[in-house]
Parts: C-alpha cells; structure tokens; sequence
C-alpha cells in the first residue's frame, strides 16, 4: 500500500500547533509508517507538491502570500484541515482587524521605532485588510479548534483519517 | 415598595399542579413554572446562557429553545409558562441545529478570542460550543471596533466579550437593587451601559459588590489584575441570595 502524503503549512499563527503536532510523541512513529510529510516548517521541500492527501493548516490567512498559498494548497490537496485557532477562527492574528491596515504599519513601523522609520515596502508580502479564517477563502473539510488544539486531538484526527474514518471533534475539542 | 409587594402577593393566585410531558416523560411541575423551571425541576438538562435562577427569565439568549407540539414555531423555555398535558420537545435535531446557529452567531457578533480571555477555561459561552460540537463558524466574522471600561479600581468591562446576555443588567436591578446597568441602542449596536453611559468608574449608583462580575457568563465582566484562564466566577452565593427571597412576581 502507497503512503499517504501528508502536508503541514505555517500561515499566520505562531507555530504552537506545529509544537502540538510534535508532542503527539510515540504517534509520530506510527503516523509515519503510514504517511510521509511532503511540504511544512517540519520538512524541507521549497514548492508546495501536486497530489497532496492531507493538508494541515495552522494559522490565518493574513497577507497575499498566504492567500496565494493557500489557493494552491486548495487545488493541490484532497483534503484540508483547520488545525487550530487562528485557521479556525482568525484569533490572535484578528485582533488588528480594526484597525486600518495602513494606521497599524504607520503606528508600528514609523510611530513605534527609534531608528529608520518607515513602512517596509519591498521582501514582505502586502497585508490583507483583515485576517481571515482559511474557510473564508478556500473550502476546509475539517476544524480542529484549539490554543493549540491538544496533542491528543491532534493523533485522533490523523489516526481516524489514515484509517478512512471521518473524525468526529464533538466535546474532545475546545476554542481557546 | 413594600406596600406594592403586600398588595401583589394578595393577588398572587396558589400555583396549580400540572402534568406535562418531556420528551416523552410524564412530570409534575405548577403552572407558576417556566417549561425551563419544570425542566429542571425534574432533573432535565437544558442549555441556556441568558437565563439565572432568580432572575426575572428574557429569552435573549435562544439556548433553552423547544418545540411545543401543537405549536408551529419554536419556543424560549424560560419565558414560556408550563401548562397542563404540554408535551415539549427538549432535543431534536432541528432544535441541535438552531442552538449551534444562536452559537455561532453569538461568536461572530464580537471579538471572542479564547486564548487571550481571562475567563478561557471556565467560560459559559465556550462550554456550551463544546458542548454543541461547535468547531468553526459559518458565518462571517464582524471585527466589532469595541471600548474596554477599566475606569473601575476593582474591575474591568470588556464589551468584546459581551454576548448581551442581560444577566449583570437583571442582578444589578433585581438583587442588588442600584440598576447601574442597562443596555443602550439596538441590534447589533446594544452596548451595555453603566447608568446614562458614563465610565463605570465614575458611577454614582455602583455599590462595588462585583454580583455583576460573578454572574457574567464570559470574560465581559472581570476582576482587575486577572491573567488568562484565571478568573473563575463565583454565582453560588448569589444563588444562595436570591433562594432565600420571596417569590418572586
């Protein structure tokens, strides 16, 4: 039997539950009998792969690089999951969705610094005008809330998954 | 005031015995109860938010819903009498469904983000979307633009958190008897108000007893100098409080 190819991305989250995944311990042995990791923060192919069975995405979906990802991520992937709060429900990242974006550069980059003021321009992606849960741009097959969502969550998904079951989070999940 | 209770509680006709079926189970109650209070009474769990034992029921919140056969539209619990040879319905699918949209609406409506709230962890708001297999919401996020009252020394408003739930208006009003709060606009501009909207440290009216704080089912209401996670609120004395009043009218 083929393996089946796994992919975790890193948006706009502050990658506890990427630190979550690992510490599903023991698990990750048995998880990687069966799939391999072809694209993340954990591996290091550079281009999101074709034919992908299972993206986990942690994070909001911020900026154009996200966007453009994620849209690739979409086309390229069977399956999508939410991991997490920011992916979820946009959380930390979504606090300065009431702010203009153009005031919070200013108010950071400018306002905020001693030395060179000035909103950057060039080798960092345009910020969209609110962070947004992954489901608000692409289709998501699955949301496993958390902050960050716990370990155990974490292998009860991907066991289920690789199993062929549809997993259900009811009461084994919480935001925050 | 006296007098005006004296005069009601005359009128106030003896609480008739009624039999009523939930979900199928036949039970006793009285025609002063709510089908919540009946509910209960009979060691049937509902789910609410806005409703507190003791405070004067407002259906606000449209957890404790329930179908009433014979009656074509569904119904809060809390505000509907319980009447003789009712048959309610407590858990359909259709009432899971309505529950999970009130939910999910509540979550849009304001900047709920667990994972920097003081009351994470021992927040109704948050039990109950577990509760409810609530994993993500289907709406649109709003990003409200909210203030966040810290002019009191003891204790902190934050209106992102607020679901409107009416229960610090209602405790204030009822139980402590100042009325600080109320609720000004409409819709999905209601803001919780301390008297004509004035920093709630600059009330006149605000004793300091917290019964506000510790009634609030979210982070909205809080004592000062909490971290995340730590303020778990105490409603047991206030319970205890409002057990030992007369009945109310």
């Amino acid at each position: 039997m083929s393996k089946v190819r796994l992919a975790t991305v890193w948006l706009d989250g502050c990658s506890g539950c990427h630190m979550s995944l690992l510490d599903i311990d023991e698990g990750l042995v048995a998880v990687a009998k069966r799939a391999d990791i072809v694209y993340g923060p954990l591996v290091d192919a550079q281009e999101f792969p074709e034919n992908v069975d299972v993206t986990l995405v942690e994070g909001a979906v911020s900026n154009q690089d996200d966007l453009k990802l994620i849209q690739t991520i979409r086309k390229r992937s069977k399956m999508i999951v939410s991991l997490g709060d920011c992916a979820v429900t946009s959380n930390v990242p979504a606090m300065r969705n009431s702010i203009p974006v153009k005031k919070l550069l200013e108010r950071i980059y400018v306002e905020g610094v001693q030395e060179n003021p000035g909103v950057p321009a060039q080798g960092v992606p345009p910020l969209l005008k609110h962070a947004v849960p992954v489901h608000d741009v692409v289709k998501v097959d699955l949301h496993i809330p958390g902050c960050p969502p716990r370990a155990e969550a974490i292998l009860y998904v991907i066991t289920e998954l690789l199993a062929g079951r549809k997993p259900d989070l009811t009461s084994k999940v919480k935001f925050g | 005031m006296p007098l005006i209770a004296l005069v009601r509680k005359e009128v106030i006709p003896v609480p008739r015995k009624i039999s009523m079926r939930i979900d199928g189970e036949m039970i006793s109650a009285t025609d002063d109860q709510s089908i919540l209070q009946a509910a209960r009474a009979n060691g049937k769990y509902m789910p609410a938010l806005c409703y507190m034992e003791g405070l004067s029921p407002v259906g606000a919140c449209r957890l404790c819903t329930v179908e009433v056969s014979g009656v074509n539209r569904l119904l809060p619990a809390c505000t509907t009498p319980a009447a003789d040879r009712m048959s309610v319905t407590t858990n359909s699918p259709k009432l899971q469904q309505y529950r999970k949209i009130a939910l999910e609406l509540l979550f849009v409506e304001r900047n709920h983000i667990c994972a920097v709230c003081v009351s994470n962890g021992h927040c109704e708001l948050q039990n109950l979307a577990i509760e409810h297999g609530v994993t993500s919401v289907r709406y649109p996020y709003s990003y409200p633009k909210l203030p966040v009252d810290v002019s009191h020394p003891r204790f902190v408003l934050d209106h992102n958190r607020c679901v409107l739930c009416t229960r610090c208006v209602r405790v204030c009003a009822e139980v402590e008897g100042a009325h600080v709060w109320d609720v000004a606009s409409r819709g999905t501009n209601s803001l919780i108000v301390c008297e004509l909207d004035r920093p709630w440290g600059e009330s006149t009216g605000c004793t300091n007893c917290g019964k506000c704080v510790q009634v609030c089912p979210t982070g909205a209401l809080a004592e000062k100098g909490r971290a995340v996670e730590e303020m778990v609120k105490r409603e047991e004395p206030i319970l205890q409080l409002v057990s030992r009043r007369g009945a109310m009218s």
